[in-house]
């Protein structure tokens, strides 16, 4: 079966692609749908500098916020990082540069890099300073917008459901959120998931991110962090 | 915090009061996430998630949770039958497309105007905005759910805010455990109070010129 695409893989020959410094962009919201065991592979082999770039920080010990709360981030893209309050300090104290877009804008920044797209025109937070420090604006049809650029990133990380070995993915229920737009945005896009199942076997019509997308696909071990309503 | 929970239902339940058979309903965490407990069941709604759902249900009975359908706050929901998950990207296409009827929201500050502060308290907490702005700017309707005083015990509802906005001008309707006021062209109008409270006293606590409508609603819990 791996060998008809060569995308089937497992965890130890992914983490050559994780180096210091790297551009890193992550699925998931809140921790719901990020990819537990590249996190963890991740922080073990103390990758560091990291430029994040994702919906949120999670929690302190669920999703990307473990590798955020262990300092390992100089750089985070995100609408959100109020339910890590780590990412709040070290932003506080100077140790994390953070970066913040509204939460459709980013996903939509993400979806442009992912789609071949230099930016976007959108008209969210134009007269919010933090939105709109440094950003061009454009007149079309007597209406003003703010260019929102494009964004990718050198490897993404995304968790699904199902893959088969082309790597076509099915998300499950919520945890899909930013996944199938941050599969598409990695110059070299993972996917970890819970059940690889034949060529085949999925229905096209159901397949949300085309394989097209995907370069690996590795088997997850799960979640293993506690969520905050446990 | 310091309002028992009868207050907080008090104005949960005022809220439920403006959503509509067939309406596009997102909620915002704390008092709004209460609304869906007053609704009547003869209404068909639809509740939005940022995260992705479009009809979420009730929370879950104790150990029947799924960790991959949780909403925007990342607590565990179900959802209702005619629901569908989408990806960030559609879930804000709704929004930024006008199909969200009424977002119902809580706040630091609103202005007279309708300007909205709830996402920032500078060199405190910066959480980020998340989806607020685009709730804020682009819902049918704003409604704001908030305690009327700060915990200094200043007015929330001011002439201006001096928090930093999160959208301007977007703000329809404010209740409080006091009362409820409209956002007008012409300024903020009291339409509603809560008794035992009366409109003399609802307009003396509130930060900003109040006008008060001539068929001013009494409300009785």
């Amino acid at each position: 079966m791996e060998k008809l695409f060569g995308k089937l893989t497992n965890l130890e020959k992914v983490m050559p692609f994780f180096h210091d410094g790297m551009s890193l962009m992550f699925g998931g919201f809140g921790g719901v749908g990020s990819p537990p065991s590249l996190i963890d592979a991740i922080i073990e082999k103390n990758v560091k500098e990291l430029v994040l770039i994702g919906n949120d920080t999670g929690f302190p010990h669920i999703g990307i916020g473990k590798i955020v709360s262990l300092g390992r981030a100089k750089k985070v893209i995100a609408s959100h990082i109020g339910s890590n309050p780590v990412a709040g300090k070290l932003m506080n104290e100077g140790k994390m540069e953070v970066e913040f877009s509204p939460q459709g804008i980013l996903a939509e920044r993400i979806r442009a890099g992912g789609v071949g797209l230099g930016a976007i025109l959108a008209d969210i937070g134009m007269d919010n300073e933090m939105v709109s420090a440094g950003k061009p604006r454009f007149i079309l049809n007597n209406k003003e917008y703010l260019i929102e650029t494009a964004l990718t990133a050198e490897v993404s990380i995304v968790f699904a459901k199902k893959a088969d070995p082309y790597g076509n993915l099915i998300y499950d229920k919520s945890a899909r959120n930013t996944n199938p737009l941050v599969a598409m945005a990695g110059d070299i896009t993972i996917a970890e998931v819970e059940e690889i199942v034949p060529l085949g076997s999925l229905n096209p019509d159901e397949i949300m991110t085309p394989g097209v997308f995907v370069d690996y696909v590795i088997p997850s071990k799960g979640v293993n962090w506690k969520w905050a309503w446990e | 915090m310091g309002m028992g929970i009868d207050i907080r239902n008090r104005m949960a339940k005022r809220a439920s009061e403006e959503i509509q058979n067939g309406m596009v309903v997102n909620l915002g965490i704390g008092i709004p996430s209460l609304v869906p407990n007053h609704l009547p069941s003869h209404l068909n709604v639809m509740f939005h998630a940022e995260n992705g759902i479009v009809g979420m249900g009730q929370s879950p009975e104790l150990g029947e949770e799924d960790e991959n359908l949780c909403n925007a706050g990342g607590f565990p929901v179900t959802i209702r039958d005619g629901a569908s998950y989408c990806d960030s990207a559609v879930a804000f296409g709704m929004i930024r497309r006008g199909r969200i009827d009424v977002t119902i929201l809580g706040a630091l500050q609103v202005s007279q105007y309708g300007d909205l502060a709830n996402w920032i308290v500078p060199g405190k907490k910066v959480p980020g905005m998340g989806g607020a702005m685009e709730l804020a700017q682009k819902a049918k309707k704003v409604i704001v759910v908030m305690n009327h005083f700060d915990k200094n015990g200043s007015s929330k509802i001011v002439s201006r805010c001096t928090l930093p906005l999160t959208s301007a001008k977007c703000v329809d309707m404010i209740i409080t455990e006091l009362g409820v006021f409209e956002v007008t062209t012409t300024g903020l109008v009291l339409t509603e109070v809560f008794l035992p409270n009366t409109i003399q006293e609802v307009t003396k606590l509130t930060g900003c010129e109040v006008k008060v409508t001539e068929s001013i609603r009494k409300i009785e819990y």
